[in-house]
């Protein structure tokens, strides 16, 4: 009786067994458990609350976690925008090897990653060595950390920009060159605007992802506490230590600020659908 | 030189070296973008594959080889495989039904349901496998239960493994066929109904041929991210050796003994994958790019 109200008529039978069942599993794999941790994030009292979040070992953590980033989705934003740009606009050898490389981030365990980044990076490794005769260490440090969250955040963004890029009617670009723009300007006043929600929601995706990276930062890090330490390894810590609801809080932080950018990209692409027209 | 921008037709008296035409950049500026990109590609994320390589053969193949003889790593790989081959199937079966349902019927909140679908790649590993710590460990509510009544571990055990797996490759499918399947309309399915054919027939006769090829594009991505996993897996393996370690989680402990061939040695068959993985990916966008699902592939 009620379905037929909830679903528009159709003759495509099997509604009722595939929506029951695609509601089942989503609750019990992902909404039942992620509904138990603020449940238990509710079992602490609010001194004890206010006690994790302000200690100074999470604040640091949440600094260094917050701070490296921002700044690595900033990179990849630069970076990213160049690589789209170039894999859309240009022809030349070895293009398509390149455009498959983009996605080695998503297919290359974390771990694996990590402890990889951490070779080349360490006091005697490829890359860092060239840096340690001038006192700059790279593994260890923030630096380190900024290098992993660099390498897992690039494909978002430019996988964001690039599908926008390759619909881009040229005649737009035509036209603004007829009117006697620059190429400059042409990109800069006409192309860039275009591409701006985009690249936003890129760079909100490459920071999302980096604030709850595990994997490939742990090695690279050192973790020396209030230092080179990340929120979720904080959380780990506070596992081990069989201190769950400390756990509970600092997981609850992090799962809010994802809930967020997760608003924030849904708004950026509401936005720009009303605003261009483009999804 | 001429125009390598083979987007624009080159329209033959201008294609003479001088002319550059007004919608793309100097050439000296195209080979700077190009070169750029190649370096950058190159330094963040081809040297670390290829580190991985190097650094498992840097004492020669028989040690490399000598790894896979080790009983810790050889049950780790036995137990990825494990983990994979139930996580993935159970995706497949959730994905299918949920673009089933989402894709081929009308009903209100969809698009608020697929968010929801969405949601495990904005969770933190790490936090995806505390939540069923909370829920499932032994002095909690559901996995007390399970473990005074049934002596059933889920915790620090190899479903728990399982579930947290389920949980960070869960929208991997479903979002390879939902916007594939709204793409192709019901159209087909509604013919195959009207002349008779039932529910299954219409899916496997009609709708699957449709999607086979990005039904394979969804279970390969997630396959990839099943034996990777890391973070949500270290949280509740309880690291007991040679039961409750994966892949990546016995790369870890090689590497904190400093067994440092035997880590990369490993890390070197997860590599593989990751390369095979690419491949195939990339030979399914170029061979069948028309039967994927459209728009941007970020994950």
């Amino acid at each position: 009786m009620k379905r037929v109200q909830f679903r528009q008529p159709s003759i495509i039978p099997g509604f009722r067994l595939t929506f029951s069942f695609t509601i089942l599993y989503l609750l019990i794999i992902v909404l039942i458990p992620i509904a138990g941790l603020f449940l238990k994030t509710l079992e602490l009292d609010w001194n004890t609350f206010v006690s994790i979040v302000t200690g100074p070992r999470f604040t640091a953590a949440l600094r260094v976690s917050f701070v490296t980033s921002a700044l690595a989705a900033l990179f990849n934003v630069v970076i990213g925008v160049v690589i789209a740009w170039v894999l859309v606009r240009y022809e030349f050898p070895g293009r398509r090897v390149l455009d498959a490389v983009i996605d080695l981030p998503f297919a290359l365990p974390t771990a694996v990653a990590g402890i990889a980044l951490t070779a080349i990076y360490a006091p005697n490794g490829l890359v860092g060595g060239l840096f340690t005769p001038f006192g700059i260490r790279i593994a260890y440090t923030t630096i380190g950390i900024w290098i992993a969250l660099v390498f897992i955040g690039l494909p978002f963004v430019v996988r964001t920009v690039q599908p926008v890029l390759q619909d881009f009617n040229r005649e737009i670009e035509e036209a603004s060159a007829t009117l006697g723009a620059s190429r400059q300007q042409t990109i800069s006043r006409v192309m860039l605007p275009t591409l701006l929600p985009s690249i936003l929601t890129g760079f909100a995706m490459a920071f999302a992802r980096a604030v709850g990276e595990y994997g490939s930062v742990i090695f690279i890090a050192g973790n020396i506490p209030r230092q080179t330490e990340i929120l979720p390894l904080l959380i780990v810590f506070r596992l081990e230590e069989f201190n769950y609801p400390a756990a509970a809080a600092i997981a609850a932080v992090m799962l809010t600020v994802s809930f967020l950018i997760l608003l924030a990209i849904n708004l950026i692409q509401v936005w720009s659908q009303r605003r261009y027209g483009l999804g | 030189m001429a125009d390598t921008t083979s987007t624009l037709p080159e329209t033959g008296p201008y294609k003479a070296s001088s002319y550059r035409s007004p919608v793309s950049e100097a050439a000296v500026t195209r080979w700077l973008l190009i070169g750029t990109s190649i370096v950058l590609l190159m330094l963040f994320l081809v040297l670390p594959l290829i580190t991985v390589f190097i650094e498992a053969l840097r004492f020669g193949v028989s040690q490399f080889i000598a790894t896979f003889d080790i009983p810790d790593a050889r049950s780790a790989i036995w137990l990825t495989l494990l983990v994979a081959a139930i996580a993935v199937p159970c995706n497949l079966v959730f994905g299918i039904a949920a673009a089933w349902a989402i894709a081929k019927h009308q009903f209100p909140g969809r698009a608020f349901l697929v968010s929801l679908i969405d949601l495990p790649f904005s969770v933190s590993p790490v936090v995806a496998g505390l939540v069923y710590i909370l829920l499932l460990g032994t002095n909690a509510p559901i996995g007390g239960f399970l473990y005074e009544n049934f002596n059933i571990r889920i915790i620090f055990a190899v479903p728990g493994i399982v579930l947290a797996t389920i949980f960070v490759t869960f929208p991997f499918i479903a979002r390879e066929l939902i916007p594939l399947m709204q793409d192709q309309g019901t159209g087909d399915e509604e013919a195959a109904i009207s002349l008779g054919a039932n529910g299954w027939q219409t899916f496997w006769f009609v709708t699957l041929p449709n999607i086979k090829w990005a039904l394979l594009y969804g279970v390969l991505l997630c396959n990839a991210r099943a034996m990777g996993e890391f973070g949500a897996v270290a949280v509740l393996s309880g690291k007991l050796r040679g039961e409750t370690i994966t892949m990546p989680l016995q790369v870890e402990l090689f590497y904190n003994e400093y067994a440092s061939v035997a880590a990369f040695s490993l890390a070197s068959l997860l590599a593989g994958l990751a390369l095979v993985t690419l491949i195939i990916k990339s030979w399914l966008e170029w061979r069948y790019g028309d039967q994927l699902a459209p728009g941007g592939r970020a994950h």
